[in-house]
C-alpha cells in the first residue's frame, strides 16, 4: 500500500521526464544529484589512477609503467580527486540537496546560478580530462614553478584551465549558499537554531568565496609564464619561484578546509541522531566552524618550512598552525561527549561517523607533528605527509561523504540501502584504508620520499602491505556503488522519517515534492530536539 | 623484500633531538588516540540503544569542560612549538668552524665540490665528527637535498643559494634523495653520503684527482673572462677591487646597501645592473649564459680568497685568508692577480 502510495505521490522525480528536464532543471535537488553523478564519475576515475600507482610501488623497481607515466599518475590523481572530486564532494552534492531543506526553504537563493556552477564544473572536468586523454600532465597536482612554467611539456595548461573553470563553480556555489542562509531560512529558523551541517557548510562557503580567487589569479599568473613567458616566477626570467608556492597555498590550504569542513558537519548531524541527543556544547562546535574558516587563513606557509623561507616566518606560520588545532580538538572532544549517556545505535551512517572521528583524530594529531618546524624538516615531502593528508582526506572526507549518504539516501531516493551489505562495506573501507596509509607513516619517518617511481629496495615489506590495504579498501569503495543502484529498484521503502531525526529535511516526504514542503514549515525548537519528534517516529 | 626497517639510522647531531621530540609527539597522540578510541567504543556499547523508544536526557553541554579541553591540549601544542622551533633554529644555523662545500643540483643529479677541488656526483665524502656546511644551488628547476639518516632537508632553488649542516656521528653510508619532484626521473636522483674517518677522510681527500683548489679554478677562470682588465686589485680599474670585499657591507649607487655575500656576488655577476657599486658606472656586462652555476661558485670562492682587508689599502701582497671567513682552510691562494700583465 506503502509502495503504491509512492509511485502516486508526484515528487521531485516524477514532477518531470526527460534529458532536457533534467540538464535544465532549477531545482537544488536534481542539481545535487547532476553533481552526485559527476564526482563519482571523478572519483572512480581518480582512484583508477591510484590503483595502477599502488601496483607500480609492489616493486622497488620501475615495472609497470615508465618514470613518465608514474608522474602523470600521481599528478592525475591529484587533480581528479582534490578540484573535481573533495572539493565539490560534500557542499555541492549533499550541500545543495539538504541545504534548503535543513532551513525551510524552497530552493537555493539563486537557482539558475546553481545550475551554471555545475555546468561550469563539467566544463572544467572535461578541459582536465581532455588534458588527460591528450597525453596528460605531470608537475603534479602543486605545479610547482619553474617546473610548471619552463620545464614540463606536458599538458599543463589545458588541466590548469581546468581547475580555473571548476573554481568558478566552487565560488558561484558558495555565494549562492552564504545567500541562501542569510536570506531564506524558514520563520523560527534563527541562527542558534541552524543545524550544525549548515553552521558548517556556511563556513566552507565563506572559504570558497574568499579563497578561490586566489587560485584563480595564480593560474592566470603560471597561464602568463608559460604561454606569454613572462617572468613572475622562473628565477632565468627574474621571477622567484616561491612566490607561487606562497600564492598556491594561500588558497590550497584553506581549501584543506574546504574539504574538511563540510565532513564536519556530517558528522555532527550523525553522531547527534544515532545517540538521540543533541550535539554536546552545540555554540562551540558552530563556532569552532569559523574560527577554522578565519584560522585556516593564516597557516599556508607551513607548507614551506624547507622552501628558503624566512627563519621568523616559519615560527609564525608553525605558532598559527597550532591555533588550527584546537577548534579541531573542540569538535572531537564534544562528539564523543554527545555519545555519553546517549541512546547509541549501529546503523551504518554511525559506523561510518565512529570511523571519521578515529581517523580524523589520527589525521588531526599527526598534524601537530609536522607543524612542529624541526621535526617537519625531516619528514616533509616523504610519505608522512602523504599518510597525514590522506588520513584528513580519505579518513576524514570521504568517510563523512559515506556516512552522509547513507543517512540522507532513503530522503534522496526514497528507498533504504541493505544494511547488512552497507555494514561490511563500512567495516571493509576501514580496515583496508588503515592497511593502507598506516604503513605509509612509517616509510614517511624512515625517509621514503613522495612521488618517486623507483625506491631503495628496503622499503618494499611497507609498500607491499599498503598496496595490499589499497586492494580492500577499492572493494570497499565498490560494493556501495552497487548495492545503492540496486536499492533505487529494490530498496524498502522509506518513510518520511526513518531515522528519527529532528531536522526540516524529515518533515517532508521521501523523496520530498519538487517545491520541498507542502506548506512552509515553522520553526519552534532549538535543533536536536528529539522529545518534539520522538511521538511522530515511523518505527521500522 | 625480507627487510622490514621500522626506525631510520641515527648518524648526525641533530638526528636524536628530532627522534626525542618524535617521542613526545607519539606519546602525547597515542594518549589521545587511545583516549578517544577507548571512549567511543565504551560509550558505543554502555549506552547501546535498547529500545526503540529511548529517549535520553538532552545535555546541552558544559563551559568547564570545554575549557579544560581547549587549555590543555593548547598548552601541549605549545610544548610541541617551542620544542620544534629550537631544532629548526639549531638546524638553520651552521657552527662557523664548519667545512664548507657546494652543492649544484640538475635535473637529475647532484654535483658536490669540495675546497680543495674534487668534484663528485651523486656521492659525497665527509669526515666523521666535523660539522659541514653545504651551499647550494640549481641549475634547473627547485630540487631538495634529503639525508633522512641525518634528518636534514633543504629545497635547492634556482637563482638562489641556500644552505644546509649537519655533523655526522656514525661512519657509514647514507641515503641521499631529491625530495622535491623535479621531472620525469626525479626518483633517479639520489645518492649516497659517506662519513669516513677523519684519516681515512684526509687520505681519500689528497688521493683523488684534484685539479687545484676551487679557488685557484676560480682565478683561473678570473683571468679567462678578463675580470681583471677591470677590477683591479688596488682599485684602479673602471670597477671596484674586488680585495676584502667577501663580507663587507657595500654602498650602492643611488643609495642604499648590501651585504656582499655569496648570493650578492652571483647576483653581481650575472645581472650586474641589479646593484651597482656608489661612485662607479653600470658597465659591466652580464655573464649569463657564459658561466655554469659552478663557474659562479669559483668565482665566488676565488673573491672569497681575496680576503676581507679593508677597502684602499695597499696592494695585498701573499695569501689574504681572513679572521672570521670559514672558508678555504689550506687553500692555494696564489695571491691575487696582477692589475695588467
Amino acid at each position: 500500500m506503502i509502495t503504491a502510495a509512492l509511485q502516486e505521490r508526484e515528487h521531485y522525480l516524477n514532477a518531470s521526464y526527460g534529458i532536457k528536464s533534467w540538464l535544465l532543471t532549477k531545482d537544488h535537488k536534481r542539481i545535487g544529484l547532476l553533481y552526485l553523478a559527476t564526482i563519482t564519475l571523478f572519483f572512480f576515475l581518480g582512484g583508477a589512477f591510484a590503483t595502477l600507482i599502488r601496483i607500480e610501488l609492489l616493486t622497488p623497481q620501475g615495472d609497470l609503467v615508465s618514470s613518465e607515466t608514474y608522474n602523470k599518475l600521481f599528478t592525475m590523481h591529484g587533480v581528479a580527486m582534490v578540484f573535481f572530486f573533495l572539493i565539490p564532494a560534500i557542499p555541492a552534492t549533499l550541500g545543495n540537496f539538504f541545504l534548503p531543506l535543513m532551513i525551510g526553504a524552497r530552493d537555493l537563493a539563486f537557482p539558475r546560478i546553481n545550475l551554471l556552477s555545475w555546468y561550469l564544473l563539467v566544463i572544467g572536468g572535461l578541459l582536465s580530462l581532455y588534458a588527460m586523454l591528450a597525453g596528460g600532465v605531470d608537475t603534479g597536482w602543486t605545479f610547482y614553478t619553474p617546473y610548471s612554467t619552463s620545464y614540463s611539456n606536458t599538458w599543463v595548461i589545458a588541466t590548469a584551465l581546468g581547475i580555473f573553470v571548476a573554481g568558478f563553480s566552487s565560488i558561484l556555489t558558495g555565494l549562492n549558499f552564504i545567500v541562501t542562509v542569510h536570506r531564506m531560512r524558514a520563520p523560527g529558523m534563527t541562527w542558534f537554531r541552524l543545524p550544525l551541517f549548515v553552521w558548517s557548510t556556511y563556513a566552507t562557503s565563506v572559504i570558497q568565496v574568499l579563497g578561490t580567487p586566489v587560485l584563480a589569479v595564480t593560474i592566470i599568473l603560471l597561464f602568463c609564464e608559460r604561454v606569454f613567458h613572462l617572468g613572475i616566477f622562473d628565477p632565468t626570467r627574474g621571477g622567484d619561484p616561491v612566490l607561487f608556492q606562497h600564492l598556491f597555498w594561500f588558497y590550497s590550504h584553506p581549501a584543506v578546509y574546504i574539504m574538511v569542513l563540510p565532513a564536519m558537519g556530517v558528522i555532527s548531524e550523525l553522531v547527534s541522531v544515532y545517540s538521540r541527543k543533541p550535539v554536546f556544547g552545540y555554540h562551540f562546535v558552530a563556532f569552532a566552524s569559523v574560527a577554522i574558516a578565519v584560522l585556516g587563513f593564516l597557516v599556508w606557509g607551513h607548507h614551506l618550512f624547507v622552501s628558503t623561507q624566512s627563519l621568523y616566518a616559519g615560527l609564525v606560520f608553525s605558532f598559527l598552525s597550532y591555533f588550527v588545532a584546537i577548534p579541531s580538538a573542540i569538535k572531537v572532544f564534544n562528539w564523543t561527549a554527545t555519545l555519553y549517556k546517549g541512546s547509541i545505535s549501529y546503523d551504518t551512517p554511525m559506523l561510518y561517523a565512529f570511523g571519521f572521528i578515529g581517523l580524523f583524530t589520527i589525521g588531526g594529531l599527526t598534524g601537530l607533528f609536522v607543524a612542529a618546524l624541526g621535526f617537519d624538516v625531516h619528514v616533509t615531502d616523504t610519505y608522512f605527509v602523504v599518510a597525514h593528508f590522506h588520513y584528513i582526506m580519505v579518513g576524514g572526507t570521504i568517510m563523512a561523504y559515506l556516512g552522509g549518504l547513507h543517512y540522507w539516501w532513503p530522503k534522496m531516493t526514497g528507498r533504504m540501502y541493505p544494511e547488512g551489505w552497507a555494514k561490511l562495506s563500512a567495516l571493509v573501507i576501514f580496515l583496508g584504508f588503515n592497511l593502507t596509509f598506516f604503513p605509509q607513516f612509517v616509510l614517511g619517518y624512515l625517509g621514503m620520499p613522495r612521488r618517486y617511481h623507483v625506491y631503495p629496495p628496503e622499503f618494499q615489506v611497507l609498500h607491499v602491505l599498503s598496496t595490499a590495504g589499497a586492494s580492500v579498501l577499492a572493494v570497499g569503495y565498490v560494493i556501495p556503488m552497487i548495492y545503492f543502484i540496486w536499492s533505487l529498484r529494490y530498496g524498502k521503502v522509506a518513510g518520511a522519517n526513518p531515522w528519527g531525526a529532528t531536522g526540516l529535511e524529515w518533515k517532508t516526504a521521501s523523496p520530498p515534492p519538487a517545491h520541498n514542503f507542502d506548506e512552509t514549515p515553522i520553526v519552534t525548537h532549538e535543533a536536536y530536539d528529539y522529545r518534539a519528534v520522538m511521538g511522530e517516529v515511523e518505527v521500522g | 623484500m625480507g627487510q622490514l626497517p621500522l626506525f631510520p639510522e641515527q648518524a648526525s647531531t641533530i638526528a636524536p633531538d628530532v627522534d626525542h621530540l618524535l617521542y613526545f609527539l607519539l606519546a602525547v597522540a597515542v594518549f589521545f588516540t587511545v583516549g578517544i578510541f577507548g571512549a567511543i567504543f565504551y560509550f558505543a556499547v554502555r549506552y547501546r540503544r535498547r529500545s526503540e523508544q529511548e529517549l535520553p536526557n538532552p545535555v546541552h553541554g558544559g563551559l568547564t569542560l570545554e575549557i579544560l579541553w581547549s587549555v590543555i591540549p593548547f598548552g601541549l601544542t605549545m610544548v610541541m612549538f617551542t620544542w620544534g622551533a629550537s631544532i629548526y633554529f639549531t638546524e638553520a644555523r651552521p657552527p662557523s668552524d664548519a667545512l664548507s662545500l657546494y652543492v649544484v643540483g640538475k635535473q637529475w643529479m647532484w654535483k658536490l665540490e669540495h675546497m680543495e677541488g674534487q668534484r663528485e656526483i651523486n656521492e659525497l665524502h665527509v669526515p666523521l665528527g666535523r660539522a659541514v656546511k653545504l651551499t647550494m644551488t640549481s641549475e634547473d628547476v627547485i630540487h631538495s637535498f634529503f639525508i633522512p639518516a641525518f634528518r636534514m632537508k633543504q629545497d635547492v632553488l634556482p637563482g638562489k643559494y641556500s644552505t644546509l649542516w649537519f655533523k655526522p656521528t656514525k661512519a657509514g653510508k647514507y641515503h641521499l634523495f631529491c625530495a622535491e619532484y623535479c621531472g620525469a626521473r626525479h626518483s633517479g636522483m639520489i645518492g649516497w653520503i659517506h662519513v669516513m674517518e677523519p684519516q681515512e677522510y684526509q687520505n681519500w681527500l689528497t688521493g683523488g684527482a684534484a685539479e687545484g683548489s676551487l679557488a685557484s679554478a676560480g682565478e683561473k677562470l678570473f683571468e679567462g673572462l678578463a675580470c681583471n682588465n677591470c677590477h683591479h686589485p688596488d682599485g684602479s680599474g673602471r670597477c671596484p677591487t674586488l680585495v676584502g670585499l667577501f663580507g663587507k657591507t657595500v654602498q650602492l649607487a643611488g643609495g642604499g646597501m648590501v651585504k656582499a655575500d655569496e648570493a650578492y656576488i652571483r647576483e653581481s655577476i650575472l645581472r650586474p645592473q641589479a646593484k651597482v657599486v656608489a661612485g662607479y658606472q653600470p658597465i659591466m656586462p652580464t655573464f649569463q649564459g657564459l658561466v655554469t652555476e659552478e663557474d659562479v661558485l669559483r668565482l665566488v670562492e676565488y673573491i672569497k680568497s681575496l680576503g676581507t682587508k679593508p677597502e684602499g689599502s695597499a696592494t695585498p701582497s701573499g695569501v689574504p685568508v681572513s679572521q672570521g671567513n670559514p672558508a678555504p682552510k689550506g687553500t692555494a691562494t696564489k695571491g691575487v692577480p696582477a692589475p695588467k700583465r
